[in-house]
């Protein structure tokens, strides 16, 4: 994993509650082996209409946000099915950081797993946010090691994360290995308690 | 003694390989459940780091999601096909326990656990597969988890979790005849939310859930994780243990005595408190139908669909509205449907197939109306055959399939076509969730077969093909 400490990136606003990760990447891309190469099926079916053509009805596709690698959700982002391929997808698609006033509990933990930072805002400022993304344009700093967000405006923020979580981010460290350093520890458990 | 204390408490404790400050508790996983979907990339992950599966017996394999119902000898798909036999492949590399898609031990997987008696009070059971909460019906801590989460559980056979916080979802009085597990479940959705049990495990007590079969609480846990929770689970009682008496993979005689006296041990003690409460009468609730594009967008069959104006979330209810194509305050009576889709993790056992054939014996559904019926397992198929129930479904003008997951994600041939409204007995009604623009409405296996009959939703109830 993709070490993270410091990361500053345009916003993209979706302004929609409850997204699920049926709608991040839906179930007919799920076929694939592979971990990469998602990120063109992100939200597909509200990026392309049934013939493929790009709906210009779904803010995603504006040329203004392009370059945006953070975004800003609503309340509950990525409740479902316990898919990874959801933040492999919006990973691929170029996003390093979720902002949202809360976040299903797989996908949250999914998230870390990959590198991509979910972070839980206030939904006021979270709406202001997105408010300002979406009218004008807005771009953020996000500090994993002081935990706090910049705007352009200056305004900055503390964020909570858990702090086992924020190690593994900054530092690009595999879990498993992690882990594996408690072999003995597993093994005595195997011992004693099966 | 101690603290009284909760089940979810107990078996965490139990579970606890490694503590430390500042850190999520290491636990140790007692069953993996792994199917084709989930797991690819985690066994190329195992592969690319040299690594060995550090328990293949506790880990137990199945094709399930996207294996076709029928014609499975010749799947068209190559891309289907490659992950069907990539689980093999790696099963067989790895040294893990297959019900491949021929295997009489086939099915979903959270049919199939159960069933073979792996599911079990007191265990750590994950899978990739976010249902994985059906499990918690025996007393057990069941979860979904993501596949880097597979690929750790692979490599090390644990997992780091945080401490959830309990819920206990209590259902005072009991159910009125005609009213399901599933409208419980569903109308505890509707009043307390889709987000009602993030961060938490919820376990569902009272009289109603105590009077409940074990296919009845594994329908209720099933879709916990449709509420926010990662898990829900039920005490174990003699119920629990009836069912498990007889199950291929637990201990036999003497053994399994002193093994039920530790399960039911398990169970939460009096006193015992959680962290949030929530209460719901059981009597009150009616047959209940989904409007909208989650779970928790559902009425009683005798309601209406919102008015926008009087909903708290306008946009989201809005939206939703339009993507169902159906107007604001109109009957759930007037929803007309042209799919029927009885299976799927929460309604597709024996039980389920009895209740919902009792409905169509001996009558036609509509000739609008397409209608599948998808076992939950290869054995729920072969018992629901003894009993004849599939020429009674038949009869009535359903398919009958071979078990998998089928039309509730719609990753195989099952799919419902776009526009087509579908009355569901599964558990997501997400947008395309059952195919591109297919509108799902979920509901009980006996308000599906009802609907099958009329062409719309009729209360069950009063339906003269409903039996007792
Ligand atoms: S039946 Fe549906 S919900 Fe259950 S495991 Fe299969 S796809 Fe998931």
């Amino acid at each position: 994993m993709e070490a993270i400490r410091k990361h500053t990136g345009l916003v993209y606003p979706l302004k929609r509650d409850n997204v699920d990760t049926d709608q991040i990447i839906p179930k007919q891309f799920l076929k694939r082996i592979e971990r990469t190469g998602f990120g063109q099926f992100l939200f597909y079916h509200w990026r392309f209409d049934d013939d493929g053509n790009k709906r210009e009805d779904f803010s995603l596709n504006e040329k203004k946000y392009e370059e945006a690698s953070i975004m800003i959700a609503g309340e509950n982002f990525g409740c479902g099915s316990s898919r990874e391929h959801a933040p492999w997808s919006l990973l691929d698609f170029g996003f390093r950081i979720i902002v949202a006033p809360s976040f299903a509990d797989i996908f949250y933990n999914n998230s870390f797993k990959n590198g991509l930072v979910p972070i839980v805002v206030d939904k006021e400022l979270v709406t202001k946010w997105q408010e300002k993304a979406e009218k004008d344009e807005l771009n953020l700093t996000v500090d994993l090691e002081t935990k706090k967000i910049t705007d352009d405006e200056g305004v900055m923020v503390d964020f909570n994360i858990p702090e086992y979580h924020r190690q593994n981010l900054m530092n690009g460290w595999d879990e498993i290995d992690l882990t594996l350093h408690l072999e003995e520890k597993i093994s005595n458990y195997e011992k004693t308690a099966l | 003694m101690g603290k009284p204390k909760t089940i979810i408490e107990k078996i965490w404790e139990n579970k606890i390989v490694h503590e430390e400050e500042g850190k999520p508790d290491l636990i140790y996983i007692d069953l993996h459940l792994i199917h084709e979907v989930t797991s690819p990339q985690a066994f190329e992950g195992m592969r690319l780091a040299g690594r060995d599966i550090r328990r293949p017996d506790l880990t137990f394999a199945t094709m399930d999601h996207n294996v076709p119902t029928k014609n499975r000898e010749n799947i068209e798909d190559p891309i289907s096909k490659k992950q069907i036999d990539t689980l093999a492949k790696n099963c067989k590399d790895f040294g893990i326990e297959l019900a491949d898609m021929f295997h009489p031990d086939q099915g979903i997987v959270h049919i199939i656990g159960p069933q073979l008696g792996l599911t079990q009070p007191g265990k750590t059971i994950v899978c990739g597969d976010s249902h994985t909460s059906t499990h918690g019906a025996f007393g057990a801590i069941a979860f979904g988890i993501g596949t880097s989460e597979v690929e750790h559980v692979f490599a090390t056979q644990t997992l780091w979790q945080e401490k959830p916080k309990t819920l206990n979802v209590k259902v005072n009085g009991d159910l009125r005849p005609g009213v399901t597990a599933k409208d419980l479940i569903l109308a505890i959705i509707a009043k307390y939310g889709v987000r009602m049990g993030n961060g938490h495990i919820v376990e569902y007590t009272g009289d109603a859930i105590r009077n409940m079969t074990m296919e009845e609480r594994m329908t209720v846990c099933n879709m916990s994780i449709e509420a926010g929770a990662r898990a829900g689970l039920i005490s174990p009682d003699q119920t629990t243990l009836d069912y498990l008496r007889i199950r291929p993979n637990v201990p036999k005689g003497e053994a399994f005595e002193k093994a039920a006296e530790q399960w039911l041990s398990l169970a939460t003690d009096e006193g015992a408190t959680y962290d949030k409460t929530l209460t719901i009468d059981a009597s009150e609730v009616e047959p209940q139908v989904t409007w909208g594009t989650n779970p928790g967008m559902g009425a009683p069959i005798s309601g209406h669909t919102p008015i926008i104006d009087e909903a708290e979330d306008k946009d989201g209810v809005k939206r939703a509205l339009e993507y169902m194509d159906l107007e604001e305050n109109k009957p759930m009576t007037d929803i007309e449907i042209d799919h029927v889709f009885i299976g799927s993790c929460t309604n597709s056992r024996l039980r389920d197939l009895r209740k919902a054939s009792a409905i169509v014996k001996g009558k036609k559904i509509k000739d609008s109306v397409k209608g599948i019926v998808v076992p939950g397992s290869a054995l729920v198929k072969m018992q629901a055959e003894e009993e004849g129930l599939d020429e009674i479904f038949k009869e009535a003008g359903f398919e009958w399939r071979n078990a998998g997951c089928s039309a509730c994600l719609g990753m195989n041939d099952d799919i419902i076509p776009p526009g087509g409204r579908c009355a569901s007995t599964s558990n997501r009604n997400f947008e395309g969730r059952q195919g591109n623009g297919a509108r799902t409405h979920l509901v009980s296996p006996e308000m599906a077969a009802a609907a099958a009959i009329h062409g719309r939703f009729i209360d069950v109830r009063s339906f003269e093909g409903q039996v007792q």
